[in-house]
C-alpha cells in the first residue's frame, strides 16, 4: 500500500492551496482529482478578480490557476489527475480508481496520515417541463465548454438566474460568440453585482425580472428549440396569460451551487445545514478540521463562496494538517492561521459577504458545542 | 455548422492537441487529441449522448465536470463513460448509449 503524509482530494483552488502549504512544510502530499486538468473551476474564470492585491485583484482566474500549479510544482506536490476516490475506509485508507499507462483502469489503496477534502460544489438545477432535454445545462457547464474547451454549447441562449454566475456567464457567452436571447430572474431584482448587470444591459440583452421558465420546447429529436417564460406572482407562481415564447437552442441554469459532501459523509464527518452556504456541509473548526480527527476540509465543499475564500481556507487546512504531523510548530501555525482568518474576514464583508461571516461564526460555534473546543475558537 | 470558437478577445483558441479522427455511431468526426470527447461532439453539432433506461429520453451535456453522468456514452466498447472528463484518443469508437447498454 502506498503511504502518504497527506492525501488532498480535489485540485481546485482549495485543494491546491492546501497542498502547497503542506508541501512547503515538508509533508509528502498526494493531490488527486477526477478531472483531466488541475485547477478546478479557475481555468474557466476569464474575468478579472476584484478586491485587494492579497486576493489577486486584476488577475484572471486562469492566470491564478497557472501560478498555483507552478507553486505546487515548487512545493513537490504529487498530482494525479483522472483519479476518482471511490472510498474512504477506517484508518484513513483511501480507494482510488485511476487510469493506468495502458489506458485501463486500476484500483489503488493509499494509506494517508491526514486527509483534506476539497471536493468543491455542484450546480443546483431548476425543474420545469422538459428541463432534462439536451440543450438545458448548468451555467457552469456552458462556461466550461466555451472558456476551457473553446466550443459553443449552442448558438442562442436563455440564461435563468441573475446572480453573479448568471451575469458573468451571460457576458462570457456573448464574448464567445453566442446570442443571449434573454436573462430570466424570478426575484423582483437582479441578484448579482450591479457592475456585471450593467454589462449585460449595455449589450442589449432583454432582462425579465419576476419571470421564470415554465416549459422547454423540444424538437422532434428531443433537443431544445425554445422555451415558454411567464411572469410570477409574489409566491413565485406563474401568472396565467403572461406566457411568452422565446426561441433558443440552449438554456443555462444559474440557480446557485451546493457543497459536494459525498466523501465527507463516507468518511463519517458530521454535517450541518446552512442556507447561506448552499446546504449541507461538514462541520468544521478554525483549523478546518471536521468531526473526524485528522480529516480536514476547505473551499466550496465547506460552504459555497468564491475562489479567494477557497484559497484561504485551503491554506488553513494545509497548515493545520502539517501542524498535526509535527512539521510546523503550534506557534507558527497559530500565527499563520490568525493572519489567514483576518484576510478571510476582509473577504466576508459587504452586502454579499457579511451574512456568510455571521453564518461561519454559527458553524464554528456549533462545532465547539457538538464536537469540542479547538485551539483557536473561543 | 462549426461550433468551435476561432477568435476570442481574452484567450488564445489554438488547440494544443493534434488533429485526429474519431468514429461516432459509424460516422467520422474531426477532433483534437486530449480534449474531452464531449467537446469534439459539440463541435460537430452532436448534442445527444445517451437515451434513458425507462423512457428512452435523450440526454446531453448538463454539468460538464463529471458529476451528473448525463453525457455517458459507449467508448471503445465500454459503457457509462463520462465523455465530459474523458480525453479523445485517435480512432476512438464512440456510440450513443441506449439505456444500460447491456447488449454491448
Amino acid at each position: 500500500m502506498l503511504q502518504k503524509d497527506i492525501l488532498v482530494i480535489g485540485a481546485g483552488p482549495a485543494g491546491l492551496a492546501a497542498s502547497i502549504e503542506a508541501g512547503k512544510s515538508g509533508a509528502k502530499v498526494l493531490l488527486v482529482d477526477l478531472n483531466m486538468q488541475p485547477g478546478g473551476q479557475l481555468f474557466k474564470q476569464i474575468h478579472k478578480f476584484f478586491g485587494s492585491s492579497a486576493h489577486h485583484s486584476g488577475m484572471r482566474g486562469f492566470q491564478i490557476g497557472t501560478q498555483l500549479l507552478e507553486e505546487a510544482r515548487e512545493a513537490h506536490v504529487e498530482i494525479w489527475m483522472q483519479s476518482t476516490v471511490i472510498g474512504i475506509f477506517p484508518g484513513k485508507k483511501i480507494g482510488i480508481e485511476r487510469e493506468a499507462a495502458d489506458g485501463s483502469k486500476e484500483l489503488l489503496t493509499i494509506q494517508a496520515r491526514k486527509i483534506i477534502l476539497a471536493t468543491g460544489a455542484s450546480e443546483n438545477a431548476i425543474r420545469f417541463q422538459g428541463w432534462t432535454a439536451p440543450g438545458v445545462m448548468g451555467a457552469g457547464a456552458a462556461q466550461t465548454m466555451i472558456n476551457v474547451n473553446h466550443v459553443l454549447p449552442g448558438k442562442k441562449v436563455v440564461m435563468l438566474g441573475s446572480g453573479n454566475v448568471g451575469l458573468i456567464v451571460s457576458y462570457q457567452l456573448m464574448q464567445a460568440g453566442c446570442d443571449v436571447a434573454a436573462l430570466i430572474e424570478a426575484a423582483p431584482k437582479i441578484g448579482g453585482y450591479a457592475v456585471h448587470a450593467a454589462k449585460i444591459r449595455r449589450a442589449g440583452v432583454p432582462i425579465y425580472i419576476k419571470h421564470t421558465i415554465t416549459k422547454a420546447l423540444l424538437d422532434t429529436d428531443g433537443c431544445l428549440r425554445g422555451c415558454i417564460i411567464a411572469q410570477v406572482d409574489e409566491h413565485f407562481h406563474p401568472v396565467p396569460g403572461t406566457e411568452k415564447e422565446i426561441a433558443c437552442d440552449t438554456i443555462t441554469l444559474a440557480a446557485g451551487l451546493r457543497p459536494v459532501t459525498d466523501l465527507a459523509k463516507l468518511a463519517g464527518c458530521r454535517l450541518t445545514y446552512n442556507g447561506a452556504f448552499g446546504g449541507w456541509l461538514p462541520l468544521h473548526n478554525k483549523k478546518m478540521e471536521t468531526s473526524e480527527t485528522g480529516i480536514f476540509t476547505a473551499g466550496d465543499s465547506t460552504g459555497v463562496e468564491e475562489a479567494n475564500t477557497a484559497l484561504e481556507e485551503g491554506k488553513l487546512a494545509g497548515i493545520s494538517a502539517a501542524e498535526e504531523l509535527g512539521l510546523l510548530s503550534c506557534e507558527i501555525a497559530n500565527t499563520q492561521r490568525e493572519e489567514i482568518w483576518a484576510r478571510l474576514h476582509s473577504l466576508r464583508l459587504g452586502p454579499f459577504g457579511e451574512r456568510r461571516m455571521l453564518e461561519k461564526e454559527h458553524i464554528l460555534a456549533e462545532y465547539a458545542s457538538k464536537i469540542g473546543i479547538s485551539v483557536l475558537s473561543e | 455548422m462549426c461550433m468551435r470558437i476561432e477568435n476570442h478577445v481574452i484567450f488564445n483558441c489554438d488547440h494544443t492537441g493534434i488533429s485526429v479522427e474519431i468514429i461516432v455511431d459509424g460516422k467520422t468526426v474531426a477532433a483534437f487529441e486530449g480534449e474531452p470527447i464531449l467537446a469534439s461532439l459539440l463541435a460537430a453539432g452532436i448534442k445527444i449522448n445517451r437515451y434513458t433506461v425507462k423512457r428512452q429520453e435523450p440526454r446531453g451535456l448538463f454539468c460538464g465536470i463529471g458529476q451528473c453522468t448525463d453525457c455517458a456514452m459507449i467508448v471503445d466498447g465500454k459503457a457509462n463513460v463520462r465523455t465530459c472528463i474523458t480525453p479523445v484518443k485517435a480512432g476512438m469508437i464512440i456510440k450513443t448509449q441506449k439505456g444500460l447498454a447491456k447488449e454491448e
